[in-house]
């Protein structure tokens, strides 16, 4: 077989399947039980750290509003 | 000792594009190569005079001096590729303001309409996404911009392939591949700024204090990563000769064509379409001051564009020599877009639910809110023209150019200039922007402006179409080619008309943000403010 025939059968039969399950995957990592609290969280990121970068030794500022 | 080594390697710089200059084989080639070597010889002679000056570490603030040239560049560049569309528009409709004789050719439409849409999209909306993105990874990442000066390389050397690939334009240097007309030594060198890009980018992702790597820079980083992929792909050429700018392509026909159409698309879905959509994910939010609508839609709305929009290429090859099944496979992904693109759409607007009055009151708001309304236009436009019958009518007529507009000056024009209204004021630390009211003006300006274009290519575009399949009872066409131009006339003068308003909208927003910095008063948070760098 050549290599176009080869690649074309993989593509749509493996791949294919490889990439929507991965696709489904992240659809279900989303809702995952749980997801709620973590992503009203980091929704808040963009107002958190307007003027200056978190202070050296410190791992973010998650829930507390940051350095504002 | 670095310094050392960067006068060295500058100076090097500077004497092979002597060299090559010296050597040149055609007139664009010897320009680019005496423009290469003048900017080698100012970054020299900067480097120069702050040899062994110590700086100071400032590991506690933000780098914001390359955004602040950022944004200064994207003004610029946008007022300019604004100018050259206006241009070239009259040019289509009146034709003697090609100036033939005088500019015996260098000025002709075919001349300037790449250095417009390059100027637009490259120069305008490339300085907005490199300048937006490092403020907004800064902010969600709680953290310096990684790379030291890494940045202002970015900066510079992105200014660096804007002028080579214009004044190679208007010399006659183009590899004549859509959105991707620069040649070989140009391709080079903007693929080693934009490693550097996504060098600092992903750097500071890595140095982030944030747990969470917040969405706007997912959308950010699938941009940065897929454009270098497509860049390469796309522009894979073998220079005739070092000392020409010719190169041939190394795919030939059908090939050539559909790896032309898979990067021209995605040049749209991932410069134009993910890009921007980090900057929604960012400036919506904070000028609507509220979290964005759904996290978990946005999660959605990130994977399902960047595993979809990857496969619509094909819809600009409809019935040509691709295959059957090519050109359905990129029918079928094109609708299908249409839900993440929604899905997007009402991500951003629903952001302002409980905040519907700020539309009123804000006419920043406003911007970034008409914006995501073109947004939606045109990505319900695109997949509809991606089905084969109804692009039979409308492939090759002005309908395909007045949907690219309704995309990038509804959706990517509007976006920017809300994010520039947004950024000034905190980037020269000043009390709120000098007028509102010139703000209003803008947005009424663009948006009848946006209008005027877009009905006027639909009319002209449909008629077109419809010209060109007309057949009489024995079979022949019924018109000739110059008919339908001569019919289009008054179509293209309202296109024009239309395009004056957008530039002249541009014009006060320029106005309105040098007086931003220039007039108002410096804030009262002065102890918040950015330092001066």
């Amino acid at each position: 077989m050549d290599i176009y025939s080869l690649f074309r059968e993989f593509a749509d039969s493996w791949a294919l399947l490889a990439l929507v399950l991965v696709f489904a995957g992240v659809v279900i990592w989303a809702f995952r039980p749980g997801s709620r609290k973590v992503h009203d969280d980091v929704a808040n990121i963009p107002f958190r750290h307007e003027d200056r970068p978190a202070p050296a030794g410190t791992t973010g500022a998650r829930g507390q509003g940051g350095a504002r | 000792m670095w310094d050392y080594l960067k006068l060295a390697a500058l100076g090097a710089i500077a004497v092979v594009a002597a060299i090559a200059a010296n050597y040149a084989r055609d007139l664009a080639y010897m320009v680019n190569a005496l423009t290469v070597m003048l900017a080698a010889a100012i970054t020299f002679v900067w480097v120069l005079r702050r040899i062994d000056t110590p700086r100071p570490q400032v590991a506690n603030e933000y780098l914001d001096g390359v955004v602040r040239a950022g944004v200064i560049a994207t003004a610029f560049w946008g007022v300019v590729g604004f100018l050259v569309g206006v241009t070239v528009a009259f040019q289509l409709a009146f034709p003697a303001l090609n100036l033939s004789e005088l500019a015996q050719g260098y000025l002709n439409f075919g001349k300037l309409r790449p250095l417009h849409t390059s100027a637009v999209i490259f120069a305008f909306g490339g300085n907005a996404l490199i300048m937006s993105s490092f403020y907004v990874v800064q902010r969600t990442s709680a953290a310096r911009l990684w790379g030291g000066n890494l940045a202002w390389f970015v900066f510079w050397g992105y200014q660096l392939v804007i002028v080579l690939a214009a004044t190679g334009y208007i010399l006659g240097a183009t590899q004549s591949k859509e959105y991707a007309e620069p040649e070989w030594y140009v391709d080079w060198w903007l693929t080693i700024v934009w490693v550097a890009y996504l060098a600092v980018f992903l750097g500071t992702i890595i140095k982030r204090k944030e747990p969470h790597i917040y969405v706007a820079n997912w959308f950010y980083l699938s941009f940065i990563v897929t454009i270098a992929m497509l860049h390469v792909v796309n522009n894979l050429a073998i220079p005739v000769s070092v000392f020409g700018s010719k190169s041939v392509q190394v795919f030939a026909g059908v090939q050539d064509a559909m790896t032309q159409w898979w990067y021209g698309h995605n040049a749209v879905g991932f410069f134009l379409t993910a890009g921007f959509l980090g900057m929604m994910y960012y400036f919506v939010p904070k000028q609507a001051e509220r979290p964005v609508f759904s996290y978990k839609l946005s999660i959605i709305h990130f994977w399902a564009l960047i595993f979809l929009y990857i496969w619509a290429g094909p819809h600009h090859l409809h019935y040509t020599a691709l295959p059957e099944w090519a050109s359905t496979l990129g029918m079928v992904f094109s609708i299908i877009l249409w839900m993440p693109s929604w899905g997007g759409m009402i991500n951003g607007l629903m952001t302002l639910s409980g905040a519907w009055d700020k539309i009123r009151t804000d006419p920043v708001i406003r911007m970034m809110v008409i914006s995501i309304g073109f947004y939606g236009m045109s990505t319900f436009e695109g997949p509809m023209m991606s089905i084969k019958a109804v692009n039979s009518l409308s492939h090759y007529t002005d309908w395909t150019i007045g949907h690219v507009h309704s995309g990038a000056l509804g959706w990517n024009g509007m976006i920017t200039f809300g994010a520039l209204y947004f950024l000034v004021p905190r980037l020269w630390n000043r009390a709120g922007l000098y007028s509102l009211k010139l703000v209003s003006w803008h947005f009424w300006l663009a948006t009848i402006g946006i209008v005027l274009y877009a009905a006027s290519m639909w009319v002209t575009g449909i008629m077109e179409g419809l010209m060109w399949r007309e057949v009489d009872a024995n079979g022949f066409l019924v018109n000739a080619f110059a008919d339908t131009v001569a019919a289009k006339f008054p179509m293209y003068v309202v296109r024009g008309l239309g395009g004056v308003m957008y530039l002249a909208g541009a014009v006060i927003m320029v106005y309105n943000l040098w007086a931003t910095v220039a007039k108002q008063p410096a804030s009262a948070a002065a102890s918040a403010a950015v330092p001066a760098e």
